[in-house]
């Protein structure tokens, strides 16, 4: 028998995404009250809280709001992280608000999710807001989409109507790049179909959207080919016992290192062998994705902070000049020319803004070439000259050495998210 | 190992340990609040793995109520003999003393609040720029919505509907003279996490939190441990229960829970098992339906 049974659970990221009134916040309640991750004096609280307001049932849409602004207007404003586990799996739920400043909250949730729980009204079928949450959910590179049909229970649980509903999404989703979509028809206000199976679907035969959670395939998301090393932070102990000691210390991108292995730094183009790869528990074997290392090489060549180590044989893109897909965070548009602070990896640099070259309507996926005004939650493809070059792998291929974010030099803020086309 | 893929403790060991290095890379003077608590022994152990075989270059800063149980102080000595970390203590006393605070009077009288002034004095003092905390986001709803990176104004206070967006594990910490942050690597763990992490790694932690004898109070439905700050009220008296504590604070508002779990894996099941939350014994979070947020906007851990 195995005595620490946790040691063999893995971990499953995920975003949620909705608006006002489609039940999300309830079904976040119901995974969490279902899978009794919920304790007594959270119930007892709401317990509280939806008598006061005279809800006539436990609304567990008031688990997920936390602030005093939300609660007194009865929205969620920011991203919020939820934490449950099941025998097999933890869960980390990003739960994201579908209204106000609603790109850059799924944005921010899509950006670590490995799956997307997109949510579609029985009643209303597909409306503008799934295909704009699931062409986020594109952008961002989520492998996995869970359709929930959600209230089932208003449209007599009829199979038909679930039907239609799949086939329209299944149409507009082709032009999507998402390889695998499940669909399952729910009841979060009833429970059907989340965690147990439904009795009133029978001619569903589909397991229940926790059961999808819990077993979905997600080994096979992480690229353990191209292997990259962003360097942080340069170990030196300066000790009597480790004099000389010069570790690399970072998180492996992608990839995997061993001891013996060629690289290269780069940018410098020095190469070297790796000697060791420490931690404090001792040296390892082999490090992949997503582990935090300390690499020490062969030769005394010179990496710093910002540096990344690669292997000869299979070296990022190396660029000054890129193409951007960019969402915008903030009231103040972007500036054609304008230039701002760019992190890539552990690497901070500036940039120019070149050219705009077209915005993308959302809701339809239209390229918009006549308007160049990029305002709050805008998407668009930019063209950026950096100060220094930066080695990178298309955001596709490579989600840790694709990804940059602009900073706002005056005032600090982020001020949009970009993928490296 | 062998299939590349690493358990759920493992990922989020890795991640925090990213995060500590990234503190140290972004951040002039940054400095690691240790409260004496499992979270902030925790956060040494991690800060321990991701400068090894360096010492990490942070000093460790105790905000001192006054109102310890003698075993975290004793813990706290020892912990800091075995890592050659340099600590500094700064106490609500000392706040008191100058005026710069002032106690509050009455039965529930706490000093939970105060902390806020002389963590905010001590990070002016020592022109800290980040502030590493145990703060986890499973632990309280206002908490829920932290980002790792905690962007505080030259105030010190939090703007949590305001909050820059943090995306993938690019963090800024980008920031105006006079501001500083707060980060917090163990985000995403969870109270079961942080015990099974304690567990795997044979960490050591303070007696307290395993089952014992202790005479303690019942107020309102939270055990208080017997000691000099509390002034029992007239139909209050002492007696002895086998009890724990699930969180380690100030005495004055840490409540202990009646526990006979006596090993790491007794309390991993009692965890497992738990209908509370950790902080449902903690008086500060009860005063009101939003008094972790009001005390974080002004300041607080």
């Amino acid at each position: 028998m195995n005595q620490n049974p946790y040691q063999e659970m893995d971990l499953l990221r995920f975003t949620t995404a909705g608006s006002v009134d489609d039940g999300k916040s309830t079904l976040i309640g119901r995974l969490l009250y279902d899978s009794k991750s919920i304790f007594e004096d959270q119930l007892e609280a709401i317990e509280r809280s939806s008598e006061q307001r005279g809800d006539g049932y436990v609304n567990l849409a008031l688990l997920t709001d936390g602030l005093r602004a939300e609660r007194e207007q009865g929205i969620t404003i920011d991203v919020a992280y939820r934490y449950f586990a099941t025998p097999q799996r933890k869960f980390i739920i990003a739960d994201t608000p579908g209204h106000i400043q609603y790109t850059r909250n799924m944005v921010t949730g899509a950006s670590t999710a490995q799956l997307a729980i997109i949510l579609i009204d029985a009643r209303k079928g597909v409306i503008e807001q799934t295909r704009r949450h699931s062409f986020i959910a594109s952008l961002l590179r989520i492998q996995h989409l869970a359709i929930c049909v959600n209230k089932m229970d208003l449209v007599e649980y009829s199979e038909t109507r679930y039907r239609e509903i799949v086939e329209e999404f299944s149409t507009f989703a082709s032009r999507l790049e998402i390889a695998d979509i499940t669909f399952i028809p729910i009841s979060a206000l009833h429970g059907d179909n989340v965690v147990d199976r439904s009795t009133k679907m029978p001619w569903y035969q589909g397991p229940p959207l926790l059961h999808t959670l819990e077993t979905i395939y997600i080994g096979s998301d992480t690229n353990h080919v191209d292997a990259r090393f962003p360097v942080q932070w340069v170990v030196r102990p300066q000790t009597n016992d480790h004099h000389d000691f010069r570790g690399f210390a970072g998180r492996i991108a992608a990839g995997v290192f061993k001891p013996g292995d060629d690289i290269v730094a780069l940018p410098s183009g020095f190469t070297s062998r790796i000697k060791a790869i420490e931690t404090f528990d001792g040296p390892l074997e082999e490090a992949f994705h997503p582990m935090s290392v300390t690499i020490t090489l062969e030769d005394e060549i010179d990496v710093s902070r910002g540096d990344a180590l690669a292997k000869p044989n299979n070296l990022p893109s190396f660029s000054q000049d890129l193409d951007l897909m960019i969402c915008w965070f903030t009231d103040k548009p972007l500036r054609s020319g304008g230039k701002y602070v760019l992190r890539h990896t552990t690497r901070e640099v500036r940039c120019l803004v070149k050219e705009i070259r077209y915005k993308v309507n959302i809701n339809t996926l239209h390229k918009i070439e006549e308007d160049f005004t990029i305002g709050m939650n805008d998407v668009a493809r930019i063209s950026i000259r950096t100060t220094q070059p930066l080695f990178y792998d298309p955001y596709k291929r490579n989600r840790s050495t694709g990804s940059v974010i602009l900073i706002d030099e005056f005032t600090n803020n982020t001020v949009a998210a970009g993928m490296i086309l | 190992m062998s299939d590349y893929n690493l358990n759920h403790i493992q990922q989020i060991e890795h991640e925090a340990i990213f995060v500590m290095r990234e503190v140290a890379a972004q951040f002039e003077k940054p400095v690691l609040l240790f409260s004496g608590g499992k979270d902030s022994i925790v956060l040494v152990r991690l800060a321990q793995k991701a400068f090894h075989p360096a010492r990490f270059p942070f000093p460790l800063l105790h905000v001192d109520t006054g109102h310890n149980f003698a075993e975290t102080l004793q813990f706290r000595d020892e912990l800091i003999e075995v890592t050659g970390a340099r600590l500094i203590v700064r106490t609500v006393q000392d706040s008191i003393d100058s005026g710069r605070a002032a106690e509050e009077t009455g039965a529930n009288a706490s000093r939970n609040a105060l902390q806020t002034i002389t963590l905010l004095d001590a990070i002016e003092e020592f022109h800290f720029d980040a502030a590493i905390g145990g703060a986890r986001r499973d632990e309280e709803k206002a908490r829920a919505k932290e980002r790792f990176f905690s962007h505080r104004d030259e105030f010190g206070q939090w703007d949590p509907k305001n909050q820059r967006p943090e995306l993938w594990n690019i963090f800024n910490g980008r920031k105006q003279p006079g501001e500083h942050f707060r980060v917090f690597p163990l985000s995403n763990w969870t109270e079961m996490d942080v015990w099974q992490y304690i567990a795997t790694e044979k960490i050591a932690i303070p007696p307290i939190y395993f089952s014992h004898d202790r005479e303690v109070v019942d107020r309102g439905g939270t055990l208080l441990a017997k000691c000099d700050y509390i002034t029992l009220q007239a139909a209050e008296r002492y007696e002895t229960r086998r009890v724990r504590f699930r969180t380690v604070g100030d005495m004055t508002c840490t409540g202990a829970v009646e526990s006979p779990a006596a090993t790491l894996e007794d309390i991993i099941q009692e965890v497992a098992g738990a209908r509370l939350t950790e902080r449902g014994g903690r008086a500060d979070d009860r005063r009101s339906e939003t008094s972790m947020e009001d005390r974080k906007k002004h300041g607080y851990f």
